[in-house]
């Protein structure tokens, strides 16, 4: 207890005297800000009075988080401060921050709070995954009798694991909706049209509409699946993840249209569940968008011994579903030659192309906004730009909707940066701290560039890369568990320890990449963390491995051998705080 | 660590990548060997390998190789690993090219010792002594390929399209049954379908290689109606079975007599065991026409009588629940079998040993309502310790009952009928007489105790008069 005490004491004294010691040193400590500092703040489109950008310790004076900022009055004869239009997970973190800083604040939903990662996405999948997962374990025999279990035929009833999705759904929903109850932002429920600069129209259909204004308004109003043409969705026999989520029976035979994150996890709950499974890809190879080394084990984990089946490189044409005592039918052409390949015949098919933005009906002509394939465009600081590319005043768009990342976590952050700018601190969210997963058994995970991305900023900015990788059978928590599938590797800067990517597949890889995600965005070096700590023994010394691993040139210190005096130096301090430190409880103890 | 180096775990193996081929007899016909000229083949570097894929080539044809020196990486079912050459010498001949596959011990390449014995390996590696290749079939059988460098195979043809070149396709297979193929090199185009619309199931490959089926990997244990368009899955239950004669047709069980099934279906696990009893009933008959007005039902009357000998015999109302051990029960809870439409439920009567009779017959007539209705609650259809099963009404008058699981025995009743009987002084009269037969689980009452339990129950029964206390 004492010495725990002393060394966190200690630690703290060096690492203000580095923070003050250097200038350019501080900004390495607050990378997030860095890419506000390196953009210039010439598209500042309302005055921010004149601050210098910088972390400051002093709390920024804000209404009590209860109050929706009701306190303190609408200035400008507004309704609100900020109308946000869509409750999914990107305007819920947007209201909550918004209330924190001091803001009124509605939000308004059309259809239910929770958006699609709650009710129609990441949230169900997941209760589905942690099916799949018990079942896979419990039905590999091998696995169980090496560790000296013995199960004898597991089985599933398929409307309780239904079930189990859609209570994880509504009780997470009822969360949300409480959460921002009770902060008192006000719910407004119906369809959000913009009609006019600052000017909010919302209705059920059916009931009066309403006019709200608000100083600035934000557009969070998320995707639906995207089904591309000749695809004939009849909810039971061809469907998409909202139909799939419902868990309303299991296939014998399912064909997964898309092999990205939606469409690999929804495999692995099929197959657990004891479907068979046939993936058409466009693209030439399984799980496009994955790091190629990544995917290739995927490939070998995920798909090779699992019922599963592929055909790359083709487009499926048309869908016909089940009818008149025929299956479903899928005429697949080739991808390049648009040449028509064959017709397979399946029980079912789901389709996981993607999402498309939904922005229709949301009066975006009113404001003289063109949406680009659906999706609402945006400028770094997710400022909406209008027809001519010029600023809108007052509107932000979030998530999906700008289709920058589609990823539930990315919109709340872009939500609480957009919210930032709106209280008179300059935010740019780095997309390429956000990190992204898929829920597997074992799970992917990944944060940054990939090593072709990598390697092509290399060339073209003129620096190298190095990679380096790890294997989860060298962990010793991923063998106790004897998971020892899996690799992770880190893509960096050999010259200044920039992180530049890291990829995970293995056990808990969803949960691992944060220690990544925040070095990324914190701007912290591989030669500086790899003195962090990780307890033994756990799967995050994976991550370890690899800091651990990684070889910062010498050729920074040699062209400044100033900051090796200093740092050497430091550590000497650090040294001698500890020591005395940690020595005066004991003087104390012993009076 | 995807790619590591495997020298050592080789160097003691038998397994090393590179073999030596000096002028074997049996070739020296053919081939006049003369030089030290190696073959560098297809290492396994898992124990469940196969065949492996060539990744790349770090050396071309032409390069001098070092002992210990990484030459080629091969993609194996788990990792990609580096292969060393454990010999000096010239690479030759590349006989399996980059992104092809080679079974295990297959010819990969030839080692030259020396510049001039090149063009021998090169030879070599043209007449196709190699074997290997990556003639990957087009169908998804691939022929066994022998691994001792003598099966000529034609150099490799181009690179085959992965999963999507089928050929003309007119067989339809799941994905597992082309695994399952592949893996027992069964040609698929001669499986003859018995899955859904006559595709190719797992179970039609692995007949076809001779296999017991194992049990399917997950099968939903509540299969709900909702699964719109499924087909049948009659087809496979039939082919065991003789065809449907006509005009027959075939209806599936309601719940309640899918769970009689199933609950008789368990029953065959427990080994029981029979013992009759003829139980003179003149005295439980003339009980029976004085209650009768007052509305209490013969059934009522024999499980009072039946909890009553329970009472003094508590392990015939035990069960045996593990195998291992007796479970007393707490109380005398009597389920009698009542036929219903479509059906039969097993209402209980509670604690049958300590209500009296009238309360008992309120309490009977209330279930059997509430049966018909079926509107019993789960408390009040299985909780019962023992059952009694009646069909003496119907002119019955012996038979046996198979015992319900979860309980240690199960009485079944006959009609009383008159019968001759010889008393101990040899007097013939007529009396009235019923058999009773009981089922028991041998794992927990024996024959001693069954017959002990008989006794009381016809002496309640003979002397009807405790019944009424």
């Amino acid at each position: 207890m004492q010495s725990s005490l002393s060394l966190s004491l200690s630690l703290s004294t060096p690492l203000s005297t580095k923070a003050n010691s250097s200038t350019p040193r501080s900004i390495r400590f607050c990378g997030l800000r860095r890419e506000a500092l390196v953009s210039n703040l010439t598209h500042r489109h309302r005055p921010v009075p004149p601050q210098r950008i910088q972390r400051s310790r002093v709390p920024v004076s804000c209404a009590s988080t209860s109050s929706n900022g009701s306190s303190a009055s609408v200035k400008g004869g507004f309704d609100y401060d900020l109308i946000i239009i869509g409750a999914g997970v990107g305007g819920h973190g947007a209201a909550l921050h918004a209330v924190e800083k001091g803001l009124k604040t509605a939000i308004i939903e059309g259809d239910v709070v929770g958006g699609t990662c709650v009710n129609r996405g990441c949230v169900p999948s997941k209760a589905l995954l942690a099916v799949s997962g018990r079942m896979r374990e419990l039905h590999d025999e091998h696995h169980m009798k090496s560790l000296g279990l013995q199960v004898s035929s597991p089985g599933y009833d398929r409307q309780a694991v239904a079930d189990h999705a859609n209570n994880l759904a509504s009780k997470i929903r009822s969360n949300l909706t409480n959460s921002m109850k009770a902060l008192g932002v006000d719910i407004l429920t119906g369809v959000g049209t913009i009609v006019g600069p600052q000017k909010v129209r919302y209705g059920k259909t059916g009931f009066p509409e309403k006019e709200v204004t608000a100083r600035d308004i934000i557009i969070a109003t998320g995707s639906t699946p995207f089904v591309p043409n000749g695809i004939e969705i009849d909810g039971k026999t061809v469907f998409t993840s909202d139909h799939a989520l419902k868990m309303e029976w299991v296939p014998d035979w399912l064909a997964i249209v898309g092999s990205g994150y939606i469409g690999l996890e929804f495999s692995d709950v099929y197959t657990a569940l004891g479907s068979e499974v046939t993936f058409i890809e466009a693209l030439d190879q399984l799980m496009p968008g994955f790091d190629p080394e990544i995917g290739k084990l995927a490939q070998r984990i995920l798909i090779n011994p699992r019922k599963i089946d592929y055909h790359t490189g083709v487009f499926a044409k048309k869908i016909t579903p089940a009818k008149d005592g025929k299956p479903v039918q899928i005429e697949l052409i080739d991808a390049k030659t648009k040449e028509p390949t064959e017709t397979i015949e399946v029980d079912a098919a789901l389709i996981a192309t993607g999402r498309a933005p939904f922005t229709k009906g949301l009066g975006l002509e009113n404001i003289n906004v063109a949406t680009q394939r659906g999706f609402v465009p945006v400028d770094e600081r997710m400022r909406v730009l209008d027809a001519n590319g010029e600023l809108v005043p007052h509107v932000y768009c979030i998530g999906d909707a700008n289709g920058k990342l589609m990823l539930a976590h990315a919109a709340s952050a872009q939500g609480i940066s957009v919210i930032e700018q709106l209280t008179g601190r300059d935010h740019v969210l780095n997309h390429l701290s956000i990190p992204a997963a898929c829920f597997t058994h074992p799970e992917i995970s990944m944060v940054g560039l990939t090593e072709p991305q990598a390697r092509e900023k290399g060339e073209k900015e003129g620096f190298e890369i190095s990679v380096v990788k790890t294997s989860f059978k060298a962990n010793t928590k991923a063998l106790a568990e004897n998971e020892g599938d899996g690799l992770a590797k880190m893509i960096y800067r050999p010259d200044t320890g920039e992180i530049l990517g890291v990829h995970i597949l293995g056990l808990h890889a969803a949960d691992l990449i944060h220690e990544a995600s925040n070095a990324i965005a914190l701007g912290t070096k591989v030669q500086d963390i790899k003195f962090a700590v990780h307890a033994h023994p756990t799967l995050s010394e994976v991550l370890d491995e690899l800091f651990k691993a990684a070889k910062v040139l010498p050729s920074e210190l040699l062209i400044r051998p100033k900051k090796l005096v200093s740092r050497k130096f430091l550590r000497e301090i650090c040294c001698l705080t500890y020591c005395k430190l940690s020595s005066l409880p004991i003087f104390e103890a012993g009076n | 660590m995807a790619t590591s180096h495997i020298a050592s775990s080789f160097a003691s193996s038998q397994l090393l990548p590179v073999r030596r081929l000096r002028a074997v007899p049996r070739r020296a016909r053919v081939l006049v060997v003369q030089a030290k000229i190696r073959e560098i083949f297809m290492p396994a570097l898992s124990s469940t390998m196969t065949e492996g894929k060539i990744v790349s080539w770090h050396k071309s044809e032409g390069d001098w190789l070092n002992k210990g020196e990484s030459v080629v990486v091969v993609e194996s079912d788990k990792a990609d690993m580096d292969v060393e050459t454990f010999h000096d010498g010239i690479l030759a001949a590349i006989v399996v090219p980059e992104g092809e596959s080679a079974p295990v011990g297959a010819a990969i390449a030839f080692l030259a010792e020396t510049e001039e014995e090149v063009p021998l390996a090169k030879a070599k590696a043209d007449s196709g002594s190699g074997s290997g290749g990556s003639a990957a079939p087009p169908a998804a059988a691939p022929a066994a390929v022998e691994t001792d460098g003598k099966v000529a195979a034609t150099p490799a043809p181009a690179p085959a399209a992965t999963a999507v070149a089928d050929g003309p396709r007119k067989t339809v297979a799941t994905p597992h049954a082309k695994k399952l193929a592949k893996q027992h090199k069964v040609d698929i185009n001669k499986v003859v379908g018995t899955g859904p619309y006559g595709r190719i199931t797992p179970a039609d490959i692995e007949a076809a290689a001779g296999i017991q089926p194992k049990k399917p990997a997950a099968a939903p244990v509540a299969q709900a109606a909702a699964a719109p368009a499924t087909p049948a899955p009659a087809a496979k239950a039939s082919a065991s079975l003789p065809p449907p004669l006509p005009g027959s047709s075939v209806v599936p069980f309601t719940t309640m007599q899918g769970a009689v099934s199933k609950n008789m279906m368990e029953s065959l696990s427990v080994p029981t065991f029979r013992v009759g009893y003829p139980i003179v009933t003149d005295a439980l008959d003339a009980l029976y026409a004085k209650l009768k007005p007052k509305g209490v039902t013969m059934t009522v009357i024999l499980a009072k009588a039946a909890a009553m000998a329970l009472a003094q015999h508590p392990v015939v109302n035990a069960s045996c629940k593990d195998g291992k051990s007796f479970s007393y029960n707490g109380s005398i809870n009597i389920a009698v079998a009542v036929a219903m439409d479509g059906g039969l439920i097993t209402p209980v009567l509670q604690d049958a040993d300590k209500l009296d009779l009238y309360l008992l017959s309120e309490k009977w007539k209330e279930l059997v309502k509430k049966a018909r209705a079926k509107q019993l609650s789960p408390n009040e259809y299985n909780s019962g310790t023992f059952t009694l099963s009646n069909l003496g009404m119907f002119g019955v008058d012996r038979f046996d009952a198979i015992l319900p699981p979860g309980q240690g025995a199960i009485m079944a009743v006959g009609a009383s009928k008159p019968t001759v009987v010889a008393d101990k002084d040899g007097f013939f009269s007529v009396k009235s007489k019923m058999l009773v037969n009981v089922t028991a689980d041998h794992r927990i009452i024996y024959g001693a105790d069954l017959a002990a339990f008989l006794e009381t129950f016809a002496k309640i029964i003979e002397n009807p008069d405790s019944l009424t206390l």
